[in-house]
């Protein structure tokens, strides 16, 4: 690929809503929103996206803030990822979208990439996209028609697609709060720090007292067109006590649950075997002492 | 929309106003349009991390950044980070233990170096590396830019005892 300067663009500075609007209404589909720009304008200096106009949303209030209430988190889609990383209803409500930050990209990147803007490009290898679908989490999206709420699993439709319309954007996230049964982590196998990952998995599943898992969502990144939340591996989990043997019939439903495709890193088996390698590592952290000494 | 942009904003302690097209970023603004060019253009899609400058305290691409989107921001390019001397026993250190090569990267490392001396006092020589993988050194000089920004952080803890 070739990279050279950016082409020539307009550029309108959005700083409300109805602002977002009307700029929409006048550009149409040459315009392009702009958030925190961290791939948008990669792809501008190889000339693989050419908007007219970029419409800068950065400055809209409406779409920024985090709060919880009523067991819900709600995460405004301009959250940008080093705040995601130290924000403690985050830590507290969501841990896995604290964990998850390390593992994207570099800090000066994170500094600027937002939520919204990663949920909205859905790379199949990133790690947000995997998060929000284990979390169980609802997109809130928002156009001049008004606002509709999207499952997060049903939000990515396929390769760098999305169930976002002509002129809609995402506002925000809402989370449901973690419990104290709730377990989760993120965990993946890069090439180099801060690389998208060759292979990853978001796993989140529920605990009681006596280890058996209910709610399991093992959700993989990298391996598929977009996240993708292991049914067959979840359904192996649910309603037994969490074992090495429950693990091991996760790791084995994972042959129905994944059909990865061969990419720059390997082929379709190098990739399951990873899934393989990252179920154990995810869950194994959830095995109880006397598992993890057996 | 237009393809020039009015912005007035903060540039190493200097209010500086320009009219700047669109399409320009962080990075061309600074060099070419007010010459400092301690800020390097490597890459130009994010990548290498010889653009790093900080933009309202924090550290960015910036060659990801527009420049019409800066408004009211407050930019601190290497040129103003040198001024102040936040950073004058790092950049010795980088002297001391030759971990300026060819010189390329060496901005963007200071630039990302200083952000471990702030936010990250404590950090392991592992941290270290892990907060500058966004920033490649084509010398290869790792160790020695490791050892620098270790070396500056065991000096402070030890002056601050």
């Amino acid at each position: 690929m070739v990279r050279m300067k950016w082409p020539a663009i307009g550029y309108v500075r959005a700083t409300s809503l109805e602002d977002l609007w009307t700029a929409q209404a006048a550009h149409g589909g040459s315009a392009q929103v702009l958030a925190g720009g961290q791939t948008l304008l990669a792809t501008l200096a190889f000339r693989l996206s050419d908007p007219k106009v970029l419409i800068d949303i950065t400055r809209i209030a409406a779409l920024r803030g985090i709060g919880a209430q009523g067991g819900v988190l709600r995460i405004g889609a301009l959250t940008r990822h080093a705040e995601l990383g130290r924000d403690p209803l985050v830590r507290q409500h969501a841990p896995l979208l604290a964990e998850a930050v390390p593992l994207i990209a570099h800090p000066a990147i994170r500094n600027r990439g937002t939520i919204g803007g990663s949920l909205a490009y859905a790379d199949p290898a990133a790690e947000l996209p995997a998060c929000v679908v284990a979390l169980g989490a609802t997109i809130v999206l928002a156009s001049a028609r008004g606002e509709r709420r999207v499952a997060a699993e049903d939000f990515f439709t396929g390769l760098l697609q999305t169930a976002l319309e002509p002129g809609e954007i995402i506002a925000a996230v809402e989370l449901p709060s973690a419990t104290a049964a709730t377990r989760c982590a993120i965990v993946e196998v890069a090439r180099r720090s801060g690389d998208y990952a060759m292979a990853g998995l978001a796993a989140c599943l529920s605990l009681d007292a006596a280890g058996t898992v209910a709610a399991p969502r093992l959700v993989f990144f990298g391996v598929g067109s977009g996240p993708v939340l292991a049914a067959k591996a979840g359904a192996a989990l649910a309603g037994r006590v969490l074992d090495h043997a429950a693990i091991g019939a996760a790791q084995m439903a994972l042959a129905e649950d994944l059909d990865p495709p061969a990419d720059m890193h390997g082929p379709p088996e190098m990739k399951r075997h990873l899934a393989r390698v990252l179920t154990q590592r995810a869950l194994g952290r959830f095995l109880p002492a006397s598992e993890i000494a057996a | 929309m237009s393809a020039r942009v009015d912005i007035t904003l903060t540039v190493n302690g200097e209010r500086v106003t320009r009219s700047v097209e669109a399409r320009r970023h962080l990075i061309d603004f600074l060099r070419l349009d007010l010459g400092l060019t301690g800020s390097h253009a490597g890459c130009e899609h994010g990548v290498c991390g010889a653009c790093t400058v900080r933009v309202d305290g924090e550290i960015v691409r910036g060659c990801l950044v527009l420049a019409a989107s800066l408004d009211g921001a407050e930019v601190t390019t290497i040129e103003g980070l040198t001024d102040t001397g936040e950073v004058a026993d790092l950049q010795d250190a980088f002297v001391a233990r030759n971990a300026a090569q060819c010189g390329f990267c060496s901005p963007g490392m200071v630039m990302a170096a200083a952000d471990i001396l702030r936010h990250h006092p404590g950090a392991s020589r592992e941290e270290i590396r892990e907060h500058l993988s966004g920033n490649y050194c084509r010398c290869t000089g790792y160790q020695a830019i490791v050892d620098a920004v270790e070396q500056t952080l065991k000096s402070r803890q030890e002056a601050a005892r």
